[in-house]
């Protein structure tokens, strides 16, 4: 991989040449892929959604996939935990490795263990707040209760919402703010201390003060995971992440540090799609 | 004003009037029913009513503790056999079903619930009464059960649909294998839902008659045990009714009361439970 010598033009036609795109990565990259997709392909029964998707996630990195609505980015980031095979007549062609691993071999609850997901739309049970976070923690076999509040402590605070909520840990959820819901949602996520974060369009429902405490939260979270954020918000993306995926139409038009996608991108689509003249 | 607005405004108003004299009469002849029998049922019911056994006919007072405990035993003993399969089959049917087998299972109990309950009771005469020789709560139990399956299956599935899917794959996302995510987190959340379809079924059942005739049939006494015919308020009030008595009359009047006021506070009761469930969840949705 490290022998990749490619320019940043190869890096922005990724269905084009594939292969050498993941090399690219590497070699912008200080530390190896924590998660990689090769040739990825997805189907929505006969309707194929994504093609040939390669692309490397960087180890406590931020990536953003940004793109049309309908573009497969939301698509592409569900396929990486699984968590699409919950909808009927699926089908993954492809590989996706987490550690050189092939997520394909791993066990469905093991591999979402090691890999965590905040929805677009906060869905806190309708437990209280600290049954909430606790839940994976439970479902993973913590039992003892002093171990329950340690967790439940350390994860609130981890997603900033400890101050807001800790004289009321056993109300419902429900009576939280929108964005406090979705921080609920960050810390039951982080509470089972996933090596990688998969958000998806977390802060498409929140207000802008709501959507800065999170995007400071993901900051924070850099040192500790890898994380892989849908957003349609381009200034989001040029915000928060460290690489930037361009989508369309199913398939990855560019890769590259979000400097590079948001300064000089390769592709004519990218340009016209981040200077706002589509999409 | 022409001929043709004043036609249209005449067709309107009349229409208007047509459904409102249809809507009255309709709930005009439910609180006909419902007075008439609180009006009878309350002159007769007595605390004798609820505290002794029935007596023979030509004497009068007595009461039909029997009945009510009798009712009680079949009810429990039929929730017992009805509630956890039709709990089970719901849970199949929203969560694990498939299309083909979803579709007949579903079709069934709708069938199934829509079957004259004098049916049911054939079977359960067959299968039961037949064999061991004797009438017996036990059969009356069953027959009521098999009717209140597809009820309770239908309305888990129901209540268990309608939990976001967004939940589901929530608790997924964490590491929660199958059977734990449905425990933990979908289950509990149609708890509420899923308790109140229990209740409204169980308090249909309850005024079931057909099933009971020739199943547990009735008893002028203390029931001995589950093998054995036992008194229940639906066949009680039956049987007094159609008896040439006076004072029986004015018994099962006042039972008719009574069955009438238990399945009121189990549709309130619902509609309490049920109430609180829906607004706990407005605070998510």
């Amino acid at each position: 991989m490290s022998s990749s010598s490619d320019s940043e033009l190869t890096v922005g036609k990724p269905h084009e040449r594939p292969r050498s795109h993941a090399g690219a990565g590497v070699r912008l990259a200080a530390a190896p892929p924590k998660m990689r997709s090769v040739n990825l392909n997805f189907y929505y029964g006969a309707f194929q959604a994504l093609h040939d998707i390669s692309l490397d996630f960087h180890t406590n990195r931020i990536t953003a996939l940004i793109g049309p609505s309908g573009c497969g980015k939301s698509t592409f980031l569900r396929t990486l935990n699984r968590i699409h095979e919950t909808v009927r007549h699926t089908r993954v062609e492809g590989r996706i490795l987490l550690d050189s691993e092939d997520i394909f071999q791993v066990e469905t609850t093991t591999l979402r263990r090691r890999i965590g997901m905040v929805f677009q739309k906060s869905n806190p049970f309708p437990k209280s707040i600290a049954d909430n976070v606790a839940y994976g923690p439970r479902v993973n076999g913590v039992r003892r209760k002093t171990d329950v509040e340690e967790v439940v402590e350390r994860s609130l605070r981890r997603a900033a919402l400890w101050e807001e909520v800790k004289d009321k840990l056993r109300e419902s959820a429900y009576a939280l703010s929108g964005g406090q819901q979705q921080r609920l949602c960050i810390a039951r996520a982080l509470a089972v201390d996933p090596e990688v974060l998969l958000l998806d369009e977390p802060c498409s429902a929140l207000d802008p003060i709501a959507t800065a405490k999170i995007e400071d939260l993901l900051f924070d979270l850099k040192d500790q995971c890898t994380i892989v954020i849908v957003t349609h918000n381009m200034q989001q993306a040029a915000r928060v992440a460290d690489y930037t995926g361009f989508f369309l139409l199913g398939r990855l038009v560019e890769f590259n540090t979000t400097e590079v996608i948001f300064k000089t991108p390769a592709r004519k689509e990218t340009e016209d799609y981040i200077t706002g003249r589509f999409g | 004003m022409s001929l043709r607005n004043r036609w249209r405004k005449f067709l309107n108003v009349f229409m208007l009037a047509m459904t409102g004299v249809c809507a009255v009469a309709a709930v005009s002849i439910l609180f006909l029913i419902l007075g008439y029998l609180a009006w009878n049922g309350w002159r007769s019911l007595d605390w004798n009513f609820f505290t002794r056994l029935p007596k023979p006919p030509g004497e009068l007072g007595g009461g039909m503790a029997n009945a009510i405990v009798g009712s009680a035993q079949i009810v429990l003993l039929a929730t017992l056999i009805g509630a956890p399969v039709g709990f089970f089959g719901g849970v199949y049917l929203s969560e694990f079903g498939g299309r083909g087998f979803s579709f007949v299972v579903r079709y069934v109990a709708d069938l199934l619930n829509g079957v004259p309950s004098i049916v049911i009771g054939i079977l359960a005469w067959t299968v039961v009464v037949v064999p061991l020789h004797r009438f017996s709560a036990l059969a009356g139990a069953l027959a009521l059960g098999l009717m209140l399956i597809p009820i309770t299956m239908r309305q888990t599935e129901q209540f268990l649909r309608d939990v976001p899917q967004s939940m589901r794959e929530g608790a997924l996302a964490l590491g929660a294998s199958k059977w734990k995510m449905i425990a933990t987190v979908v289950v509990p959340a149609a708890m509420r839902g899923i308790a109140t379809g229990m209740i409204l079924g169980v308090a249909r059942i309850a005024g079931e008659t057909a099933p009971l005739l020739f199943t547990s049939l009735n008893n002028q006494f203390w029931s001995s045990g589950w093998n054995q015919p036992t008194a229940s308020l639906p066949v009680m009030i039956f049987s007094h009714a159609i008896a040439p008595y006076e004072d029986w009359h004015r018994q099962a009047w006042a039972a008719g009361l009574v069955l009438l006021l238990l399945v009121l506070l189990a549709n309130v009761a619902a509609r309490f439970i049920l109430s609180r469930g829906i607004s706990a969840q407005r605070g998510y949705l």
